[in-house]
């Protein structure tokens, strides 16, 4: 790519913007194989890296992607791979032991259409598999959910920093929509951190052996590193949540929606207040950790609507969030059905 | 007094918890006396594998990274990759290289990375048994095969260095064994061999050792040792492949 002014705005696709942001953020090490939505991800990648005198490898399986970048991060540098939801369930083997053996890495998900070989239409249905974990073991991985490309290019650098700062295994969740669709990007936007590394694999030299390891076999000591995880994960759920508001002070009907179902959502609520209607919406941007404060202001009189390209999945946590203060309803389709505004609509209006 | 014989410096000072009469002892000692000759313990990364060696890193002193059950040669091409001033080993056992990773293997091979593989071969599952291996001879028996292994059921021994030695990138296929003093002298040279090939970035090489598994052979240490020289380098032949 040639180089942008720091002013200067680029259109790109959303995997363009993510892949684009991943080497800005200092990314050395990518491996990824390929499958739709997301190949333009790999595809950049691919000249990006080596041209830079870093690391691309096609690898020859989601499986082996996945412990490529458990290699790579363990080596110390960044590491990122990329897949949609079919490929994605196949690395969840890598991101267990990437979570317990605490090693940072950045994954990308563009989620399509499931269960199984599903379809390649833009689907929110990893919703589940994202934030609890996904593979074996008592684990979290950050999740970040974007609604633009702009965001996409924010969050992924965001992404790199913070699975550094907690050595935990970050997650970037989008969708076909987003991957694909084109949006202007200042890429001199975020400007990335350094980890000092000391656990990394580099040789000894002349310090004690380092071991980058999930196996902990001696009586106590899994549970030991457990703990750690979970102290880790506390401190991410105090310091960590994100989310967007919108016009929810007097709002008496709020939306909840994520990534580009929130873009409709936001027609929805612009739209129906211009018709003098009390409603908001909220966004969340973290997935996991989900933005609880978000909801500090649920009440007996506000209705909640979420709204998902899945069948109530991100439904489960805004009513923990809300634990029965408020009344929580639900507008979700899958399989590559999208809600549309007017399916939003009426079902506001059957609301009030 | 002189001293003649000692300790490698690779090699920790800790009791093993591998079985009586298993080879992976000699052939940790192996690997750690070769690192310490070449001078390269300071720059090297091994990765250990899922099996009885799992805890590898137990044992040798310097920088080890686990891999999930067969997906070392993946961890190892990346390493490699993002390190290649170090130098990168894999330690692997026949159910991790040739079942459930054989995929990462042929794959890090037909790339021709830089990185030497020392690949376990005792036919049999120990970690988790006595179960079926891919190696396994006809006629020996597993905890899941206790008839002993059956061809037209199980197909036969699966002879990865073979296949592996059949692609073009690959620089250094060799079978060795531990069943006597002379054949450990012969592991040691071909592992050597192994890690002078990377040092000079000559490419993907590979030494399988028959080892012995007294426990799941159901034999005492000295039979398993003289049942490799009998029968199972009979199946499986010594000597440089490529």
């Amino acid at each position: 790519m040639k180089a942008a002014k720091k002013t200067e705005k680029i259109l790109m696709a959303g995997n363009e913007a993510i892949a684009e942001a991943a080497f800005q953020a200092g990314c050395f090490f990518y491996a990824g194989y390929p499958i739709t939505p997301q190949n333009e991800l790999i595809a950049y990648m691919s000249y990006r890296l080596p041209e830079a005198g870093r690391v691309f490898v096609q690898a020859e399986s989601e499986l082996a992607a996945i412990n490529m970048v458990f290699g790579a991060s363990a080596a110390g540098v960044r590491a990122m791979t990329s897949s949609s939801s079919p490929g994605v369930s196949l690395k969840q083997e890598g991101i267990s032991y990437l979570a317990g053996a605490r090693l940072p890495a950045v994954i990308v998900n563009i989620m399509r259409g499931g269960p199984g070989l599903g379809n390649i239409a833009p689907s929110q249905s990893d919703y589940f598999q994202s934030t609890r974990g996904g593979g074996h073991g008592d684990y979290h991985c950050l999740v970040f959910a974007p609604a633009g490309v702009q965001e996409a290019f924010d969050l992924t650098v965001l992404a790199f920093d913070l699975a550094d700062q907690y050595r935990v295994p970050a997650i970037i969740l989008g969708d076909g929509m987003l991957g694909q669709m084109m949006e202007p990007v200042n890429t001199a936007v975020s400007v990335s951190r350094k980890t000092e590394k000391p656990w990394a694999l580099t040789g000894c030299g002349n310090r004690p052996a380092n071991v980058a390891k999930s196996f902990s076999l001696a009586e106590g000591a899994l549970e030991k590193n457990n703990l750690i995880l979970q102290e880790t994960y506390c401190q991410i759920r105090k310091q960590e949540q994100r989310f967007e508001t919108l016009l929810t002070d007097d709002a008496e009907i709020i939306l909840v929606a994520y990534g580009t179902m929130a873009r409709i959502a936001k027609a929805v609520v612009k739209q129906l207040r211009k018709e003098g209607k009390k409603i908001g919406l909220i966004r969340p941007i973290s997935l996991w950790p989900f933005p609880d404060r978000a909801f500090s202001a649920a009440k007996k009189d506000k209705i909640f609507l979420v709204v998902e390209m899945s069948y109530g999945q991100m439904l489960e946590d805004v009513k923990l969030a809300i634990n029965g203060r408020s009344r929580v309803e639900f507008l979700g389709r899958s399989g590559g059905g999208i809600p549309t505004e007017e399916e939003i609509n009426s079902k506001i209006k059957a609301l009030s | 007094m002189e001293k003649i014989f000692g300790r490698s410096e690779s090699l920790r000072d800790v009791s093993t918890h591998y079985c009586p009469g298993c080879g992976h002892g000699i052939a940790h000692r192996l690997v750690a006396e070769i690192i310490d000759e070449l001078g390269i313990r300071q720059k090297v990364i091994a990765i250990a594998p899922v099996g009885c060696a799992v805890i590898a890193y137990d044992y040798w002193d310097f920088d080890c990274c686990e891999a999930a059950h067969g997906r070392a040669c993946a961890v190892a091409t990346a390493i490699k990759r993002v390190r290649p001033q170090n130098i990168v080993f894999t330690y692997q056992g026949d159910g991790d290289l040739a079942a459930i990773g054989t995929n990462e293997t042929i794959h890090a091979a037909n790339r021709g990375e830089n990185i030497t593989v020392v690949f376990i071969n005792n036919a049999i599952y120990g970690m988790t048994g006595g179960q079926l291996a891919p190696t396994t001879l006809i006629g020996q028996k597993a905890s899941t095969a206790q008839k002993g292994r059956v061809a037209k059921e199980h197909g036969y021994p699966l002879k990865i260095s073979e296949i592996l030695a059949s692609l073009p990138a690959v620089k250094y296929v060799e079978r060795v064994s531990l069943h006597s003093p002379q054949e450990i002298l012969k592991t040691k040279k071909a592992l050597k061999q192994a890690f002078q090939n990377q040092i000079a970035g000559a490419g993907f090489s590979l030494v399988e050792i028959l080892s012995p598994c007294a426990t799941y052979w159901g034999m005492s240490p000295k039979a398993a040792l003289d049942w490799i020289r009998d029968v199972l380098s009979k199946e499986f032949p010594l000597g440089r492949i490529k």
